[in-house]
Formats: C-alpha cells, sequence, structure tokens
C-alpha cells in the first residue's frame, strides 16, 4: 500500500501517461504517412496481369485478364442476399478486385471476382497493359504492327512496337510544343488585337489609320496561324499513320490507333529492378505531365505548379501587411483597451472558417473590386470578365487574409522577444524609433516572421473550400505562367493539389480508377508541403543563427 | 517640499565644483504614474570630471542617469517636472531634437548589449544613422573609437566577425566605443561594471580615467571602492532624494551627514 501511494507521489504514472500521449500521436503520424504513402505510391507500381479462368454466375467458363488491385473477405451471407450463388458450408469468401482495363470492349474497367470461382490463373508472358489517351488502360496480347498501313513481317514485334511509340511520342511532343506555345501565343496576340480595336472603338478613337493598322496586324498573324495549322495537321496525320493489331485475353483482336497510346509495359516479364525502374518512370510521370480523362489518367503537374505559386504569390501578399500591421501594434500604438480590442480581433480571425473567407473573397474580391477594375480598365473585354471572376490574382489575396492573423501574431511575438537593451542601445546613438525599428529591430525579429510565414504557407497550401469560390477550377487550360507578356497571368483560373485531391476523389466518373489517385495526390500534397516548410525553416534557421545573441 | 527635504537638497548641492559646468539640474522631480521616484533633486555636474552616482537599490540613480538624454521618454506613464540644463541649454524645452541630444549624451549599460552584426557595423551604427557612408571615414572613425575604447589590438584582425564572440568586457568595450564614435560631450554609464569579471573591470576603469579627459563622464554605481577608485565627484542619493554631493575625497573621508557616512561603512543599504 505503502509503496503505491509512493509510486503515485513519484510521479510515475503522469510520465507513463505523457510518454503514452506522445507514442500515441507519433503512432498517428507516422500511420497517416504510411497509409497514403502506401497506398499512393503502390498505384504506381507495375502489377502482373493475371489470367483467370472463372466460372461466372451463370455457369459459362470464361477467361478474363487483370491486375488484382485489391483482396477482401465478405460474408457468403451478404453474397447470398446479392443472389450469388455460393457453397452452403462456407461462411466467408475473398473476392478480388481486378483492374481489366478495356473499357471499349467490355464497358467497364473494374469487377470483382469472387475466389471459389476462379478455375486457374496464370501469369503469361505475352501480356502487355498499354495506357491510353482514352478509354482507360488496355490490357490484352500484342499482335502485330503496322507501319504506314504495312503490316510489318518482323519477327521481333515488341521492338517494332517499341520504335513507332517512341516515333509517335516525339511527335505528340511536337503537337504539344506547337499547341501551348506557338499557336497559343498567336492565339494570345490575336485576342489582344481584338481587344485593342473594341477598346479603340469604345473611346471613339476607332480611325480608319489604327483600325488598317490592326487588320493588316491581324492579316499577319492570321498567315502565321493558317502556316502553324498546316504544320499542325501535318504532325496529326504523321501520328496517326501507324497502329497497333491487338487481342484481348478471349481472343477478340482489334486495332488501336498508334496515336491513342501513352505507354505501354509487359509486367510478367519484367524483373524486380526493371519493375523498380518503371515504378520511378510513373512517378515522374505523375509529377511532370498533365492530368487525362476528367483528372483520372496522366499527372497533375499544373494544380502543384498552381498550389506553389499560389503561395508564393500569398506570401509576397501577406508578410509586408502582416509585420506593417504589427509593428503598428506593438511598436507605435498606444497600449490600452483599444490595442487590445485589435488584438483579440485579430486573434478571432484566425479562428473563422476558411469557407467564411472565400465568400468574402468572391463577395468582396472579385465582384467589387473585380468588376470595378474590369469597369475601368477593360471595358473592352466586357461582358466576359476578365478580373470580375475567380482567378490566381484574388486567390492569392483570400488566402493572405486568410493566414494574416498567423503573421500578425507570430510577428508580434517575435518583436516582443527583442530585448530592451538593444532598443535602448539603438535609441541612445540617435536613432530615431523608425531607424531603430528598420536597421536593428525587424532583422532581429525575422526568425518570428519567418515562423508565422511557415504556418502560413503550411495553410494555404492545404487550403480547398475557400479556393472553390476564388479562381481554382478542376482543369485549366493555361497555365498561369507563360511565355506570352506579362508572363504572370494574375487574372487566369489554376489548378490546386487539394481541390484535386476533392475533385480526383468525388466528383469523378470512374471511382476505382480515382481511388489510388486520391492517395498518391495526398501524398504529394504532404511532399509539396514539407519542401515549401523545409525551404522556410532552414530560411529562419540561418536568420536566427546570424541574431542568436538573443538569448544571451 | 516638506522643510527638511529642502534643506537636505540644498546641502547636496553646497559644495559647488571648481570646474566649469557640464550639467545644471534644478528641482527635478520624476512621477512614475502617481510614485514619486525623484523628489527635487538639484545638482551641478562638473565638466570634464568623472561624476558617481552611489545609493542603495532602488534609491533612484539609475532613473537620474536615463533623464539626462531623455531615455524615460520611452516609458510611457513616466512624468518629469523640473530642468535639466546641458551645456546651458534645456534638454526637455519643446524645440529640442531628441535624437540629436542622444547623440550628444551617450549611455553604456549595465549589461553589453552589442547588436547582432559585426564588429565594425556596431561601431559604425551611430555614423550610419547620420548618414555618414563614405568607406574611408568610416573606417577611420571605428579605428579611432575602437582605439579609443581601448580595443583596437584585440579586434583589429577580426572586425567583420560578430560581436557576439567577444568577452563580456571586449563587448561592454565595443559598447564604449560605439558610444564614443559618434563623438558626445557626455557618456553615462549605468553599472558598467556589474556584469564583468575583475580583470575586465579593471580594464574598463583604466578607459574611463582616459576618457574623462575628452568627455564628462556620469556613471552609476553598486560598488563604492569603485566609486572611490574612478571618479572626481560622488552623489549619495537616498529614497530618490539627493542626500550629499561633493568631491570623492570629502564625501568618503569626511561625509557631512550621518545617512552618508552610515551607507558608506556599511550599515545600512
Amino acid at each position: 500500500m505503502k509503496s503505491l501511494t509512493k509510486w503515485i507521489a513519484d510521479g510515475t504514472p503522469w510520465v507513463w501517461l505523457n510518454a503514452a500521449a506522445v507514442s500515441a500521436s507519433i503512432l498517428l503520424v507516422v500511420g497517416l504517412l504510411l497509409l497514403i504513402g502506401v497506398r499512393g505510391m503502390g498505384h504506381f507500381w507495375p502489377l502482373a496481369v493475371q489470367e483467370i479462368v472463372y466460372t461466372e454466375a451463370d455457369g459459362n467458363e470464361t477467361v478474363i485478364a487483370g491486375q488484382v488491385r485489391e483482396e477482401e473477405k465478405v460474408t457468403a451471407q451478404r453474397l447470398r442476399e446479392s443472389g450469388l450463388e455460393v457453397a452452403k458450408d462456407t461462411e466467408f469468401v475473398t473476392r478480388y478486385l481486378l483492374k481489366t482495363g478495356n473499357r471499349d470492349v467490355t464497358g467497364q474497367d473494374f469487377r470483382w471476382i469472387l475466389e471459389p470461382a476462379i478455375k486457374s490463373t496464370g501469369k503469361p508472358h505475352s501480356m502487355v497493359v498499354f495506357e491510353r489517351e482514352e478509354w482507360g488502360v488496355f490490357i490484352g496480347m500484342l499482335i502485330g504492327v503496322r507501319e504506314a498501313g504495312q503490316l510489318l513481317e518482323n519477327a521481333d514485334t515488341w521492338g517494332d512496337f517499341q520504335r513507332l511509340l517512341d516515333h509517335a511520342n516525339g511527335v505528340r511532343d511536337e503537337i504539344r510544343d506547337l499547341e501551348k506555345s506557338r499557336i497559343g501565343s498567336v492565339n494570345y496576340r490575336l485576342e489582344r488585337l481584338r481587344l485593342k480595336q473594341r477598346g479603340l472603338e469604345f473611346k471613339g478613337k476607332d480611325a480608319a489609320a489604327s483600325l488598317a493598322k490592326i487588320e493588316s496586324d491581324r492579316a499577319l498573324l492570321q498567315t502565321e496561324y493558317d502556316e502553324l495549322e498546316q504544320e499542325l495537321g501535318e504532325f496529326y496525320s504523321e501520328l496517326r499513320r501507324d497502329a497497333v493489331v491487338v487481342s484481348t485475353v478471349d481472343g477478340q483482336e482489334l486495332e488501336l490507333p498508334m496515336s491513342s497510346i501513352v505507354d505501354a509495359y509487359q509486367p510478367n516479364q519484367m524483373g524486380l529492378v526493371e519493375k523498380i525502374g518503371h515504378f520511378f518512370h510513373n512517378v515522374w510521370k505523375f509529377i511532370a505531365d498533365d492530368p487525362r480523362e476528367a483528372n483520372t489518367e496522366g499527372g497533375i503537374f499544373p494544380a502543384i505548379f498552381g498550389t506553389v505559386l499560389m503561395v508564393l504569390l500569398m506570401s509576397v501578399f501577406v508578410t509586408p501587411l502582416g509585420v506593417v500591421a504589427a509593428v503598428y501594434l506593438k511598436e507605435y500604438a498606444r497600449q490600452g483597451l483599444f490595442t487590445r480590442f485589435i488584438r483579440i480581433a485579430v486573434n478571432n480571425l484566425a479562428g473563422v472558417p476558411s469557407i467564411v473567407y472565400g465568400v468574402f473573397g468572391l463577395g468582396f474580391f472579385v465582384y467589387t473590386l473585380g468588376g470595378g477594375l474590369d469597369r475601368l480598365f477593360f471595358p473592352e473585354a466586357l461582358p466576359a470578365p476578365t478580373f470580375g471572376t475567380g482567378g490566381l490574382f484574388w486567390a492569392s489575396l483570400t488566402m493572405a487574409l486568410l493566414t494574416l492573423p498567423v503573421v500578425i501574431v507570430s510577428t508580434e511575438e517575435g518583436l516582443s522577444r527583442i530585448p530592451r537593451s538593444i532598443r535602448e542601445g539603438s535609441l541612445a546613438l540617435g536613432a530615431t524609433q523608425w531607424e531603430t525599428l528598420w536597421r536593428t529591430v525587424l532583422p532581429m525579429a525575422s526568425p518570428g516572421i519567418m515562423t508565422g510565414l511557415i504556418l502560413a504557407v503550411a495553410r494555404a497550401a492545404g487550403e480547398v473550400a475557400p479556393l472553390m469560390l476564388v479562381g481554382v477550377v478542376k482543369l485549366a487550360p493555361a497555365l498561369p505562367l507563360d511565355g506570352n507578356a506579362p508572363f504572370l497571368h494574375l487574372d487566369r483560373k489554376f489548378m490546386t493539389l487539394g481541390f484535386h485531391i476533392y475533385d480526383v476523389g468525388f466528383q469523378s466518373p470512374n471511382v476505382e480508377a480515382a481511388r489510388p489517385l486520391v492517395y498518391a495526390t495526398a501524398l504529394l500534397l504532404v511532399v509539396v508541403i514539407v519542401l515549401l516548410n523545409l525551404v522556410a525553416i532552414q530560411v529562419r534557421n540561418r536568420l536566427s543563427e546570424k541574431y542568436r545573441g538573443l538569448e544571451s | 517640499m516638506t522643510q527638511q527635504n529642502k534643506l537636505q537638497t540644498e546641502r547636496g548641492v553646497q559644495t559647488r565644483p571648481p570646474h566649469p559646468t557640464a550639467v545644471t539640474v534644478t528641482d527635478l522631480d520624476l512621477f512614475y504614474g502617481e510614485t514619486r521616484a525623484l523628489q527635487e533633486i538639484n545638482m551641478v555636474i562638473p565638466e570634464k570630471q568623472v561624476t558617481a552616482f552611489i545609493g542603495p537599490s532602488g534609491c533612484g540613480k539609475s532613473t537620474l542617469l536615463r533623464c539626462f538624454n531623455r531615455l524615460n521618454d520611452l516609458i510611457d506613464i513616466c512624468r518629469i517636472e523640473g530642468e535639466i540644463l546641458l551645456n546651458g541649454r534645456d534638454i526637455y524645452a519643446d524645440n529640442v531634437d531628441v535624437a540629436e541630444l542622444r547623440r550628444e549624451v551617450g549611455i553604456v549599460f549595465q549589461k553589453p548589449n552589442p547588436f547582432p552584426k559585426s564588429i565594425y557595423e556596431n561601431v559604425a551604427y551611430g555614423l550610419r544613422i547620420q548618414g555618414v557612408n563614405k568607406r574611408r571615414e568610416l573606417d577611420e572613425t571605428v579605428e579611432w573609437a575602437l582605439k579609443g575604447a581601448a580595443l583596437w589590438d584585440e579586434v583589429k584582425n577580426r572586425l567583420n566577425d560578430s560581436a557576439f564572440g567577444l568577452s563580456g568586457g571586449q563587448q561592454q568595450r565595443l559598447v564604449i566605443a560605439r558610444a564614443i564614435a559618434v563623438q558626445p560631450k557626455c557618456i553615462l554609464l549605468d553599472e558598467p561594471c556589474s556584469a564583468l569579471d575583475p580583470i575586465s573591470t579593471l580594464k574598463v576603469e583604466e578607459l574611463i580615467a582616459e576618457l574623462k579627459s575628452r568627455y564628462t563622464i556620469i556613471m552609476v554605481t553598486h560598488n563604492m571602492q569603485q566609486a572611490a577608485r574612478v571618479s572626481d565627484y560622488t552623489a549619495f542619493m537616498y529614497m530618490g532624494e539627493l542626500i550629499e554631493f561633493g568631491g570623492t575625497d570629502q564625501v568618503f573621508t569626511k561625509p557631512r551627514l550621518k545617512k552618508t557616512e552610515d551607507y558608506i561603512t556599511g550599515r545600512y543599504g
């Protein structure tokens, strides 16, 4: 009894309790990362294609091929209720989710199969997975290759196919380059010209001379456009030149144009090293490519780009504003009831739900400010809005507003950590309060400012709801940063990772195909935020190293 | 105020120093909110001499010191009545440029407070504030100030290193160099040696003795031996009042008042 009271008085239970809390937190974080890591990364692993002889519900035997994506145990009762026949004495049945692909042939690309109905499985080497521009993947055998309509009589069909695929991919790159940068640029200039003309008409300055100038410019651009169009046409016909003959596992033959195939691999022939190589190849494509097929295939590069750009712009807006506000509150304002009130207001602002900021951004920034800007500066484009609709600028401003309290609070904290003696030392040398602030106090408070910025970045990069109202879309036609002057297009709509997750996960037409993408995108979002934070933390550490005398 | 107070403060200025006057304090009262921290201070501080303020903790000697360069202005609730003349000019007059005044009256605090910059930039700080940006002028002044603070030989090879790399004593001399770089007329020292080891203290004391040929020095100290060693004049303060003021020898050997004698001999404090 005595030892128990001693044990309690010792504080031992408390130590255990605290340790347990810490371990629980660590487990949660690690578990979370592990879950999205495994599920997300699994998407990129080249799974083997199983050829399965399967007894369908009606007793017929069919051959199906696909990659096993999931495995689960369900009660036999549930299956019986849904009308499937299951042997009497079984209680649990294992079922597999098979990615069969071939949506254009069978109408579905995923199906569940029951273990008892599987007669035999195998992994034939000839199985190929084709990634396509549309209709998802095709899983089947490669029969032959048609180069310019001619079936090649070569023994090495796979080699021929690889060669033609490389050729097609080269052409595709050319086409993308042509469409995105050169034709895009001509279109952009044509649009500018149209706006210029409208602007002149608007102001009543549409003198014949300037109109003629515009007309001649337009004619010039039009010829340039026609030339590019022709070049594009040639590329397209070259892309359509070749085709592959394939067959599904149950012997249905069909021809796929080379232009529809993005990539292909033979998972059953791959060794571990090849698989790892293919894995990283897939990861890279996911990071660097544009999305395809309503975001369920392809990469997420525009979303990464949009997130990072928005966060950077937001930092540019929020840092000066937050710092100036904090400096006034802490250094200049007379401390009293009023400053206390402001501080409470700022702290409460941090607790306002983010969607409210979104509504404010839409109502004030987009409609009021944006609408006003459009009437003042872009009347020629009306009724099509320029800044009167959501876009990068308003989204960044809304995020800046959302994270302003964080920056103000941590800057104030940074300011109050600076010892009085430093300020007095500066003032005693004849510096004014402003000079003291600018030369000594603010540099010393910069680690605090960086802390605020780190928190702000982490919050803004993960935000979804308010962004939906002020400029984020599921598919943006162009990046907000490109080669056309003025290069940074603040009025453009853009994509972000957070919204992409929501879109892929909940708005997708193909739930099964999208699910691993949700995890992969979530993992990437975490990685992006961690990277942004690491950069900021590095900067902060450097600053605190520089001004480390604070503690002494 | 009361008869007795008046009497004592008058006694305080009894011995008018036989030197030109640097600072004249007349009927100075200082309030923190409702609390009266300094009462009816009257004193005349001689030019180019070392004047020490001694007295028990909380007697107002630092507060008085900080009146001379208006550092008390930074405290919102602080209010001052009376007059302080620096070289005949009222430093609390409306038309005084406080920054200008502080350039004329430098201050060194108890704990060294170098800025988080290089040694060079610490000394050049006051000059840069004044808009001096010519490299040669800065170089010359920095060297002169560091020599003046007896620090040059120790740091001349690492002027661009952080000032935090210096020892406490070196930092304190750096702060003194920083103060004299702007060429003040008067230097205030607020317990400059209380955070230093004996050797550094000795160096700073030697420095003070050298500096007094060029500057009026007013220092606050807890250490009575130090006051006796370094200063020419000593003012003894108690509970916000100036009790006795006179030549250091006279105050320490033949104090006129019982209170002073009790404090100096360690009977209270």
